[in-house]
């Protein structure tokens, strides 16, 4: 019975073997324009979605604000009255009338520096805490308290301490962005299992070998979390901190352009922000998962 | 033969707060150079303990580890471990696993080609120089342990730490990897302390089987001495009374005289 129910299947599965094997040739360019096909699919499903968002927030903005006598600018608006600003991020016609792309590289400037100093302290201060149960008990209570402090309340301070606009923002950034990192690659380096440092000890690595081998590739999805965090929290501050520092950057912009009422160039700033903060964010976590993809993958 | 590796009225208590808990009491061993010592019992006698006694990741209360009459107490290349789960780097291919060991070892002793010969020599003794380039999350459990072996090896230990190597790993992998064991060993001549659940593995490996009581305060039971001539072959030992007669004395000093209470 069942012999009789395998013998037609077998037979079956032959011949559809052999009729593929002579479809072969010419599947081999219609599979390629499958994949093409796939790949634009999947790219209209990631892209189209946003996309259409995007136009019906829009559409909703302008018929809130189209109408004459509205408080804040409409799309139409901003893009009759800030054109200047949108098309061309990279024109300089004096020395405090410039683009925005300018103006957003100063700020990048202080972040790139102070989320440096942030980076390499906090993970150097966390990656000793980490190691030492004693400094983790007694600090950790402290960082979670500096951590909630919100960033412009360093800038009096720091001003204070360092008596000029410039270092005091990049100091606010430094001081805003290092807590997640540090407290982040102590859980880190707490959590590097027993094994890898069983490993080391048998090796005997010396503290700068089992630092670079061993603490910090295991550590290391932590540690890019806590960076992560770090770089929105100090894109966060560095607008806060410009506006009242004042300088060239995107944030005291913002401020200068309220005082003279220049709401339509306020919106373009915005989307300055906002898109600069994802691309960081975004680049951030790509290095994490590129750096981490070994360690994560066991 | 002289005493290679002493084991002196060794004695481990573990203190948490104010409780003691003494887990190996008075362990007095003598391993000679090239042996094959393997060490069963149930769990919770301290069979780890030992391991990571001898290897030096954990100081003794009292007594001492003699290696060549020189104490040891903290851990070294010389007494390599092949830890129970591998432990190997998953960040790095299984090459780089072993080439952080013999990097280590062998960084100011060996030029940088002869570094990488040794490397892929002693992947090739555990059949895993066609792997180099994969990471551990990409090669089989089996091939892990392998690599294990391979980086525990490449650092040309005194003695090979054993911590119950096979385990974790399904049987037929298993007696693979223990007929590669055999076949270093009969190259290699090496010193090899091993822990085991197994007592056909500890019959078919060892020179003697260190047979363990039951924990708190564990000692050592007895020590059955496996004379069987080498190179073993698995099925010929089937039918081998001498093999028969070990296996039995194994079982009955684990099931009559020292029955695991607590596993009832």
């Amino acid at each position: 019975m069942s012999l009789a129910a395998l013998k037609p299947k077998a037979d079956h599965s032959v011949t559809k073997g052999q009729a593929q094997v002579i479809a072969l040739k010419p599947a081999t360019s219609s599979a390629r324009r499958q994949k093409l096909v796939r790949m634009a699919r999947t790219f209209a499903a990631n892209v189209l979605p946003p996309l259409i968002c995007a136009g019906v927030i829009f559409l909703i903005w302008q018929i809130a604000f189209g109408r004459p006598g509205a408080t804040l600018p409409s799309p139409l608006t901003v893009w009759r009255e800030a054109q200047d600003l949108i098309v061309d991020p990279f024109f300089r016609n004096g020395p405090q009338d410039i683009g925005l792309g300018w103006r957003t590289l100063t700020s990048l400037q202080r972040v790139g520096i102070g989320f440096g100093f942030a980076a390499i302290v906090g993970i150097l201060v966390g990656a000793v805490i980490g190691q030492s149960i004693w400094a983790m008990r007694g600090l950790d209570p402290i960082f979670q308290i500096l951590r909630t402090v919100p960033p412009l309340a360093w800038l009096p301070i720091s001003l204070a301490a360092f008596r000029d606009s410039q270092p005091s923002a990049i100091f606010v950034i430094f001081i805003t962005s290092i807590w997640p990192i540090l407290i982040n690659t102590a859980v880190g380096v707490r959590n590097i299992p027993q094994d890898y440092r069983n490993v080391a000890e048998v090796l005997r690595l010396n503290h700068f070998e089992f630092f670079w081998k061993i603490m910090l590739p295991s550590a290391a999805p932590y540690i890019f979390t806590g960076l992560r965090i770090g770089i929105g929290l100090a894109w966060l501050a560095i607008v806060a901190a410009e506006m009242l520092t004042g300088g060239v950057g995107i944030g005291f912009f913002i401020w200068d352009a309220w005082n003279s009422s220049r709401l339509p160039d306020i919106v373009v700033a915005l989307f300055y922000i906002g898109i600069v903060g994802f691309v960081l964010d975004r680049i951030v976590g790509a290095i994490g998962s590129l750096v981490s993809r070994g360690t994560s993958a066991s | 033969m002289a005493a290679y590796l002493k084991l002196d009225h060794i004695s481990k208590t573990f203190r948490r707060g104010s409780s003691e808990t003494e887990v190996l009491r008075d362990i007095n061993l003598v391993i000679n150079e090239g042996e094959i010592v393997s060490m069963i019992g149930h769990s919770g006698c301290g069979k780890s303990t030992l391991l990571n006694l001898i290897a030096g990741l954990i100081p003794v209360t009292t007594g001492a580890v003699l290696l060549e009459d020189r104490e040891v107490n903290a851990p070294g290349p010389e007494r390599a471990v092949v830890f129970q789960n591998h432990s190997l780097l998953p960040w790095l291919t299984v090459y780089d696993n072993v080439a952080l060991a013999v990097d280590k070892v062998f960084g100011s002793s060996k030029s940088r080609s002869e570094r990488r010969q040794w490397i892929l020599h002693n992947l090739d003794l555990v059949q895993m120089a066609h792997a180099k380039d994969k990471r551990p999350s990409e090669i089989s459990g089996g091939m892990k342990q392998r690599v294990g072996i391979a980086r525990a090896l490449a650092i040309e230990p005194k003695i090979l730490l054993l911590d119950e190597p096979f385990g974790a790993l399904d049987a037929l992998t298993r007696a693979h990897l223990q007929d590669s064991v055999m076949q270093i060993h009969a190259t290699l001549k090496n010193t090899m302390i091993m822990i085991t659940h197994d007592v056909d593995e500890a019959v078919l490996l060892s020179d003697r089987i260190v047979m363990m009581t039951n924990g708190p305060s564990a000692t050592i039971g007895d020590v059955l001495s496996v004379n069987l001539a080498r190179p073993r072959k698995r099925l010929e030992l089937v039918a081998d009374p001498d093999y028969i007669a070990a296996r039995e004395a194994v079982l009955k000093f684990l099931y009559e005289r020292h029955r695991f209470v607590e596993a009832a």
